[in-house]
């Protein structure tokens, strides 16, 4: 019996769309994303309306629930180019009523005027790049809008969208706990209905992983200092209806952010642009997707027929894993039995009883979730649960 | 055929200098402007044939040339030039290596000057009645300062600087004024053709074609091919199957007379059937006394070798056997660990060999190892009045049928400026040191002492550089065995005993000893999931104590998209990062624990 035939189905359908340019690139960022000094945007256009109609044709029939335009910054894409490829999304797959469209959007100078059409476009949902509530801090993080600015952003976005959340980036540098309480609490009463809430990660490849290697990267909070700033989030959140239902992301219930509950809920994603991840299910198999992540060889490779570089089935075992290390981020944890088809056999019940035991898991109807105590701690707790 | 070369006409030398002050460098010089070599076989460092010494820039093996040189005045000479290790771990093999020569060219990097390892070496050629040619190198460069150099080698080493060579091995500079003073400032070695053969034993090595090679210093008689040798230490006999040169690759020879330096080869089996020292001589007609000064090189260290993945035991036991046949120096035995599984207790001559065993047998074999906590080899003496000798702490005995103990002590020498002595006095006092005698040559100190080899073997000689800021030179010997009060310090992690860690301590440092040992762990043990108690304890009684937290942060913040991949590559990540590691009850340690917990920092 192919058990892993529908596995997607428990999480619906989304489509990831990359757009790999920014004005400037952050230090701290490892996201595919470019400067570029000048973008053909036609060509551009055409070349994600050609790679939405291959994938279309392998994907048939699909209800479609989400649309996610990440970045980068795709913001800076034509509204145009956003319309026309949302009008073809909608002229190859059904959509579901209440599909949710979401931008990723920098709070640069952003006119009323964009917006408007950004909404006329098709868009649902605006997330918006803050990441911190002080200008030295804004500088330090390379970032190039002031905290007026962003806030004048938001208000346009939060005039024209009924969603509207936004990033913050903390554990900076030099930050103290007390610091970040503030801002945090500062930031929740602007906050909606969600809000993402990043750890600063500091990633091979980029200026802050270099300076860091280098001992030049000073005053980051040591682990300890960080833990409480984690653990501080949720119950500052929790205190202005605001639930921690993913590590770092946070929302009034029912306003959870649904494309990515389709990641973390393991369903099937297809990946259009430079750099893109997809997970999609052909004909009974699962397989991992990437596209070329170089901007210039996606774009002339997708003319020529496919933007796709890669194409993987993925071994039950490896569908598991990947299922569990997505699911145990959110509040609702992972389906035991959903597991143990994918892996073709039980969870490893001694780790599941010792970490329970511990009092980093519980174990309730038929799922793991990890606790409080535990989700600081998620890459251990993930490791000892799948641990050979 | 080809005659021997008269003593006059031979110039055997060896060249002493401190690491990177461009020993090597001088050495191709010398080979390739005397055409040995021709330009275009000529590869960097010719004479550092294995890749860790390459790497680590040491030499391990004496390695040797002979260089053709018609000089100035018109006549050709022989040079042989013994290229030597530096460490004091291979003292011995240097000392072996010193007296098979006449003379020594001291390098000296003029931007530099004098350090560490060209006093440690420089008093072997001295000890060894060599005639020095000081050689000040790197004058190329813009931070070149001969003159301070020139006047420190004389403050500093006490010898003649006035004529000292300038030199730039790298550009050629003053190499030819180089090769002259070798013919006319060195001495011509001394020997008669007509005695019994005396050869010296310099060094032996294993080649996979020739089998075992011999490098010979005649300093009496004639040896020639078919000749019946023995060995005078060992009894053993051999026909010789070839005799040859280093130029620096093979050539054979048919006779090599007094002062000539060459190799044999005789179907030797194994490295381990030769001893450096050892003096060779014919069968028949053989000399009656062999030369002075042998002695057998015996390990000093012991510790255990285990493979991380204990499936690799077998190829373990492989590459160490090979390893074995061509360093005589090394032993190994096999050893069961409870934690550690299968592998090998393994003797050396210091941590530098134990070192370099280790890096050959990770590196050319593929094997990860664990190292255990190196040991001497003590004498624990039973009420019965049996002598056992326990190489591995794991082994002691009940202390109920001890009646007592002994440890290896060494005479220990170090020059040093007199602004370090104290430091270095505190230093050798702190770990145990009868303080022998306290001289002064000029500005500098020589301090004698006598001290327990186990206060040495881990991080004496890594302490002593970094008080002295490389200016000590340090050299030693085992002189005996002495009574002390020795106990066994375990280490127990999360409430379990890790045997690998044991170590045996006197029991007025246990304490000391202790705490740095627990303290150092819990740097080393990375946090887990819940807190970890690490003591030191001797006989159940706990005598340093440290807890290491538990973890408190381990999550990735951001989701990257669907870019489950990633995460799946962190998980594998996570997974080979626990290979790396040995479980101990719930607790990973990872192998660089066993060694670096027993270096300490004072
Ligand atoms: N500029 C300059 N560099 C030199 C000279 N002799 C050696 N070196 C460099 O010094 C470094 C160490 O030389 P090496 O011969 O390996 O030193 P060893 O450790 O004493 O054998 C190498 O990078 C050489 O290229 C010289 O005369 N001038
Ligand atoms: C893909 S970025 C795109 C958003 C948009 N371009 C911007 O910067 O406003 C999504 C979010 O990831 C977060 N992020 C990026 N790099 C990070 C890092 N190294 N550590 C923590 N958060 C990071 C930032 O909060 C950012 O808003
Ligand atoms: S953080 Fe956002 S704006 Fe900055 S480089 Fe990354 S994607 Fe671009
Ligand atoms: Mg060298």
């Amino acid at each position: 019996m192919p058990v892993s035939a529908e596995d997607w189905q428990d999480g619906g359908f989304g489509l990831y769309i990359h757009w790999p340019f920014c004005e400037a690139k952050c230090p701290y960022c490892d996201f595919n994303s470019h400067v570029a000094r000048r973008i053909d945007q036609d060509r551009w256009r055409r070349a994600y309306l050609a790679e939405i109609d291959r994938v279309a044709d392998e994907l048939p029939g699909r209800v479609l629930n989400t649309i996610f335009f990440g970045g980068g910054t795709p913001s800076l894409m034509d509204p145009d180019s956003v319309a026309a490829i949302l009008t073809r999304i909608a002229q190859r797959w059904p959509m579901a009523n209440d599909a949710e469209i979401t931008l990723e959007a920098n709070p640069g100078s952003v006119e009323a005027g964009r917006f408007r059409a950004f909404r006329a476009a098709g868009i649902t949902r605006i997330s918006m790049g803050i990441q911190a509530l002080n200008d030295a801090d804004l500088r330090r993080l390379g970032r190039i809008h002031s905290v007026d600015e962003a806030m004048a952003a938001f208000d346009i976005a939060r005039g024209t969208f009924d969603r509207v959340s936004f990033d913050l980036i903390y554990a900076r540098q030099d930050q103290t706990l007390a610091d970040w309480k503030a801002e945090l609490n500062q930031a929740l009463t602007k906050a909606i209905d969600h809000i993402s809430l990043y750890q600063l990660t500091i990633e091979d490849g980029t200026a802050f992983g270099d300076r860091y290697r280098l001992g030049k990267l000073r005053g980051l909070p040591d682990d300890d200092a960080a833990a409480d700033m984690f653990d501080a989030t949720a119950e500052i959140c929790a205190a202005h209806g605001f639930e921690r239902y993913e590590v770092s992301n946070h929302a009034r219930p029912g306003s959870e952010a649904r494309h990515n509950l389709i990641y973390w809920r393991y369903g099937d994603y297809a990946g259009i642009g430079p750099g893109a991840h997809g997970r999609i299910t052909v004909s009974g198999r699962r397989y991992a997707t990437e596209t070329h992540r170089n901007p210039a060889a996606w774009l002339s490779a997708a003319e020529r027929g496919t933007g796709e570089s890669l194409r993987e089935p993925l071994a039950g075992m490896e569908q598991a894993a990947e299922y569990a290390m997505m699911s145990l981020r959110i509040g609702e944890g992972m389906d035991i039995g959903r597991y143990a088809r994918l892996a073709g056999q039980p969870l490893n019940a001694v780790a599941l009883a010792d970490l329970s035991e511990q009092g980093f898991v519980t174990e309730r109807g038929g799922r793991v979730v990890v606790t409080g105590r535990g989700l600081p701690l998620l890459n251990a707790v993930t490791g000892q649960l799948l641990a050979d | 055929m080809r005659l021997m070369t008269p003593l006059s006409h031979i110039r055997n030398f060896s060249i002493v200098a401190h690491i990177d002050h461009g020993k090597s460098t001088l050495a191709d010089r010398l080979i390739q402007s005397t055409g040995t070599v021709q330009d275009r076989d000529m590869k960097e460092q010719l004479l550092d044939a294995m890749d860790i010494e390459r790497e680590r820039g040491i030499t391990i093996k004496a390695n040797t040339v002979r260089i053709d040189y018609t000089a100035d005045n018109g006549e050709k000479y022989v040079l042989n030039l013994i290229d030597t290790p530096g460490h004091v771990d291979f003292a011995y093999e240097v000392s072996r290596s010193m007296r098979a020569v006449e003379g020594s060219l001291l390098v000296v990097d003029s931007t530099q000057g004098v350090e560490a390892q060209t006093l440690a070496n420089v008093y072997q050629a001295i000890d060894a009645d060599h005639e020095i040619v000081p050689v000040l190198n790197k004058i190329d460069l813009p931070a070149s300062e001969p003159d301070r150099v020139r006047e420190q080698i004389e403050d500093v080493i006490g010898i003649d600087a006035k004529d000292a060579l300038l030199v730039s091995a790298k550009t050629g500079i003053g190499i030819h004024e180089t090769l002259e003073a070798i013919v006319h400032r060195l001495p011509a070695p001394k020997g008669d053709a007509a005695a019994p053969l005396k050869a010296m034993l310099v060094d032996s090595w294993y080649d996979s074609y020739l089998g075992v090679v011999v490098l010979v210093r005649i300093m009496d008689g004639v040896l020639r091919k078919g000749d019946q040798i023995k060995m005078m230490q060992t009894g053993a006999r051999y026909g010789v199957d070839r005799l040859g040169v280093f130029r620096p690759a093979m050539q054979p020879v048919d006779e090599l007379g007094p002062g000539e330096i060459g190799f044999l080869t005789a179907s030797i089996k194994q490295v381990r059937d030769t001893r450096v020292g050892d003096t060779i001589t014919h069968e028949k007609k053989g000399a009656d006394k062999p030369l002075p000064g042998f002695k057998p090189s015996i390990p000093v260290v012991f510790c255990g070798l285990f493979p991380v993945d204990s499936s690799e035991f077998e190829d373990m036991r492989d590459a160490i056997e090979k390893l074995a046949l061509n360093d005589a120096s090394f032993t190994f035995e096999m050893e069961t660990s409870a934690a550690l599984g299968f592998g090998f207790r393994c003797g050396f001559l210091g941590l530098l060999h134990l070192e370099v065993i280790r890096d050959r047998i990770e590196r050319e074999y593929d094997i990860d190892l664990i190292t255990t906590a190196p040991s001497v080899v003590y004498h624990v003496h039973m009420k019965d009045g049996e002598m056992r000798e326990l190489h591995n702490p794991a082994d002691m005995p009940d202390l109920t049928y001890v009646d007592h103990m002994e440890e290896p002590r060494i005479k220990a020498t170090i020059l040093v400026p007199d602004e370090y002595l104290g430091d270095v006095l505190k230093l050798c006092q702190d770990r145990r040191g009868i303080q022998q005698e306290l001289t002064y040559a000029g500005s500098r100190a020589m301090v004698v002492y006598d001290l327990p080899l186990n206060e040495v073997v881990f991080d004496f000689y890594d302490r002593l550089k970094s008080v002295t800021k490389g200016y000590a030179s340090f050299d030693y010997q085992v002189v005996g065995y002495r009574e002390d009060n020795l106990v066994k310090m375990q280490i127990l992690v999360n409430d379990e005993p890790v045997d690998a860690l044991s170590t045996m301590v006197h029991r007025d440092r246990a304490e000391t000893r202790g705490r740095a040992m627990v303290e150092k762990l819990k740097d080393l043990i990375p946090r887990h999931m819940f807190k970890i108690p690490i003591q030191a304890a001797i006989g159940g009684k706990v005598i340093a104590r440290e807890t290491l937290s538990a973890m408190r942060k381990d999550v990735t913040a951001k989701c990257y998209g669907g870019d489950a991949t990633r995460k799946r590559k962190l998980l594998d990540k996570q997974k080979a990062g626990k290979k790396k590691m040995r479980q101990f009850g719930k607790v990973d340690i990872p192998q660089e624990a066993f060694i670096n917990a027993l270096k300490m920092d004072s």
